[in-house]
């Protein structure tokens, strides 16, 4: 069996008296779509911000493509092929939508140097459309971030965490906000983009018909720990899920 | 605004600082000289403040170090194109030194860092007599003259530094649009975003001081030959908080904002003069109307203006509806 796009053992925060995540492990495999999924103060985003160097845990490892990440910077991390997204609204608002998606790849392109004195869109203009094209997003290419509905800030948010062609995604509440017909879309994209490039995501999520119709296996934390793992429709009927998030 | 237009106001606006000296007193010349040279410091500050969302209350203190080393080298008789650029890379190195505390605070942490670091520099300049002459200062500083070209009077000295003030700006121009420009715009929105796109917030804060200190320094080097006598009192926190002014009353985050504002810094008052004891008064009471009713600067009232008169458009996806 290949090795694991991420395998976080034995993390663990607290935050004053409290532990808000408590001794997690799991793995994630290449093209796999985990979703992490409990109540409100369950550790989902204090793991995340873990996993992802912007919190420093009491304990425990974090390893991305057999690489110990443990204590890198967030954009070291980016750098390294992890891509995520935000709970709350992440776009730059006073920006462009394009200048939002060239910026998500420009730092993977030449030297610090050769971004100054090389060309003003870094040479990523074309790919930017494409991703604003496959994201549906043509329309509001050249209006400020600031400007767009919540719904269409999230793919843009979605779109900005692809650009640098990622192997591993975090996504943090996608559906958050996001109307019906909109939701089905960027569960239509984010499945095809897995599909396309075999890239992995984790999605923290709490709107059970997305996650369960997107991801290939599920995580359920409560109180900072996992409570149980596996596949949606197992998920959906094991009766401590049922009686300690997903209720009768 | 389409590219001819651009191209069209910006050559009116370089034909009017051209002509703008023309027939007028040596005091209005060195007045305008005056102005783009703060214009310049401004320019520095707009990119670590307005750009990349740093506060510096300190930039005076870089145009003195300018300043200073400027004087300091043309009085040994160093040519002032190398004292020049010896000022603006001791001021990138110090600029650099003092970004490291916005690593670790921000606001008006920052804010009190910066100011510190003006007092700081102030106290030096006046203490150290030995260096800098003390309160007294350094006199007789000479003009500079480039290969048959005497900025001795002010006429030429004005066009030298408007020459100068192009060359930083266009400099900055190439900044701003450049994917650092982008990622400066990124620090100041979301430093935490940017991070995880991969953007070293740390290394493009250090980087925003550097420049933005910089460019007080070329202020400074150009500031010690146009009043050839320099003081500390010249570079002392009140005159950060000029600099801070013209970057904020034209627009902060705004390229062609610092101009302005330099230019209502420096030359409103005296156009205001003809109301004697008053003047100083008016123009306190018009910054002030324009901060509370146009908190993004005359950038952004004319921004405003340009909105009302144009014609509105629908956006397609209002029209639309949801795409997805």
């Amino acid at each position: 069996m290949s090795a694991p796009v991420l395998a976080v053992r034995d993390i663990s925060k607290t935050f004053g008296g409290i532990r808000a995540v408590d001794g997690v492990s799991f793995e994630v495999r290449a093209g796999e779509i985990l979703g992490l999924i409990g109540p409100n103060g369950s550790g989902k985003s204090t793991l995340f911000n873990c996993i992802l160097g912007q919190l420093r845990p009491d304990r425990g490892e974090v390893h991305v493509n057999s690489r110990a990440v443990s204590g890198r910077r967030a954009c070291e991390l980016n750098k390294l092929g992890v891509g995520r997204t935000f709970q709350q609204l992440s776009v730059f608002p006073q920006m462009s939508v394009l200048d939002n998606i060239i910026l998500a790849g420009q730092e993977h392109t030449g030297t610090l140097l050769s971004r100054l004195f090389g060309k003003p869109d870094a040479g990523l203009t074309a790919q930017a459309d494409q991703l604003i094209d496959f994201f549906r997003l043509r329309h509001l290419r050249d209006e400020m971030a600031g400007s767009l509905s919540y719904g269409q800030q999230k793919l843009v948010d979605a779109a900005m965490a692809f650009m640098a062609g990622p192997s591993l995604v975090l996504l943090d509440e996608p559906a958050g906000g996001v109307n019906l017909t909109m939701l089905a879309g960027l569960k239509e994209r984010l499945l095809t983009y897995n599909r396309e490039h075999g890239t992995t995501f984790v999605v923290i999520e709490h709107n059970m018909e997305f996650v369960m119709s997107l991801c290939t296996r599920i995580i359920v934390l409560a109180e900072g720990r996992i409570i149980a793992q596996g596949p949606p429709e197992e998920i959906r009927a094991n009766p401590t899920v049922i009686n300690a998030y997903l209720g009768g | 605004m389409k590219t001819w237009a651009t191209l069209a106001l910006l050559a009116l606006g370089l034909a009017a600082l051209i002509a703008a000296p023309i027939g007028q007193t040596h005091y209005i010349v060195y007045l305008l000289s005056s102005w783009l040279i703060f214009a310049t410091a401004a320019i520095g500050l707009n990119l670590t403040l307005g750009y990349a969302g740093q506060i510096s209350l300190a930039q005076a203190s870089f145009m003195g170090i300018g300043a200073y080393t400027a004087a300091l080298l043309t009085m040994a008789g160093v040519p002032w194109l190398i004292a020049a650029v010896a000022a603006v890379a001791l001021c990138f190195v110090v600029g650099l030194a003092l970004g490291f505390p916005a690593l670790r605070v921000q606001g008006h942490f920052l804010a009190f860092v910066t100011l510190a670091f003006n007092t700081l520099f102030f106290l030096v300049a006046r203490n150290e007599e030995w260096l800098t002459g003390g309160s007294y200062g350094l006199s007789g500083l000479p003009r500079p003259h480039f290969w048959g070209f005497d900025t001795a009077k002010n006429l030429p000295f004005y066009y030298f530094t408007l020459v100068a003030f192009v060359f930083a700006a266009v400099a900055m121009w190439g900044i701003v649009r450049s994917p650092w420009g982008r990622a400066f715009k990124a620090l100041r929105e979301n430093p935490i975003r940017a991070e995880s796109l991969g953007v070293d917030t740390r290394r493009i804060t250090l980087i925003a001081f550097a420049i933005g200190s910089a460019y007080g320094g070329f202020a400074g080097a150009l500031m010690s030959p146009l009043v050839q006598y320099i003081e500390p009192n010249s570079f002392a926190f009140n005159q950060s908080l000029r600099v801070l002014l013209m970057v904020v009353v034209g627009g902060a985050g705004a390229f062609f904002g610092p101009l302005l504002g330099a230019g209502v810094v420096i030359l409103l008052p005296e156009v205001l003069r003809f109301t004697e004891g008053y003047y100083l008064m008016i123009y306190a009471a018009a910054v002030i109307a324009l901060m509370v009713f146009c908190p993004t600067g005359l950038i952004g009232l004319g921004r405003r203006v340009v909105d009302r008169f144009r014609p509105k458009r629908a956006r397609s996806d209002l029209k639309l509806g949801a795409q997805l």
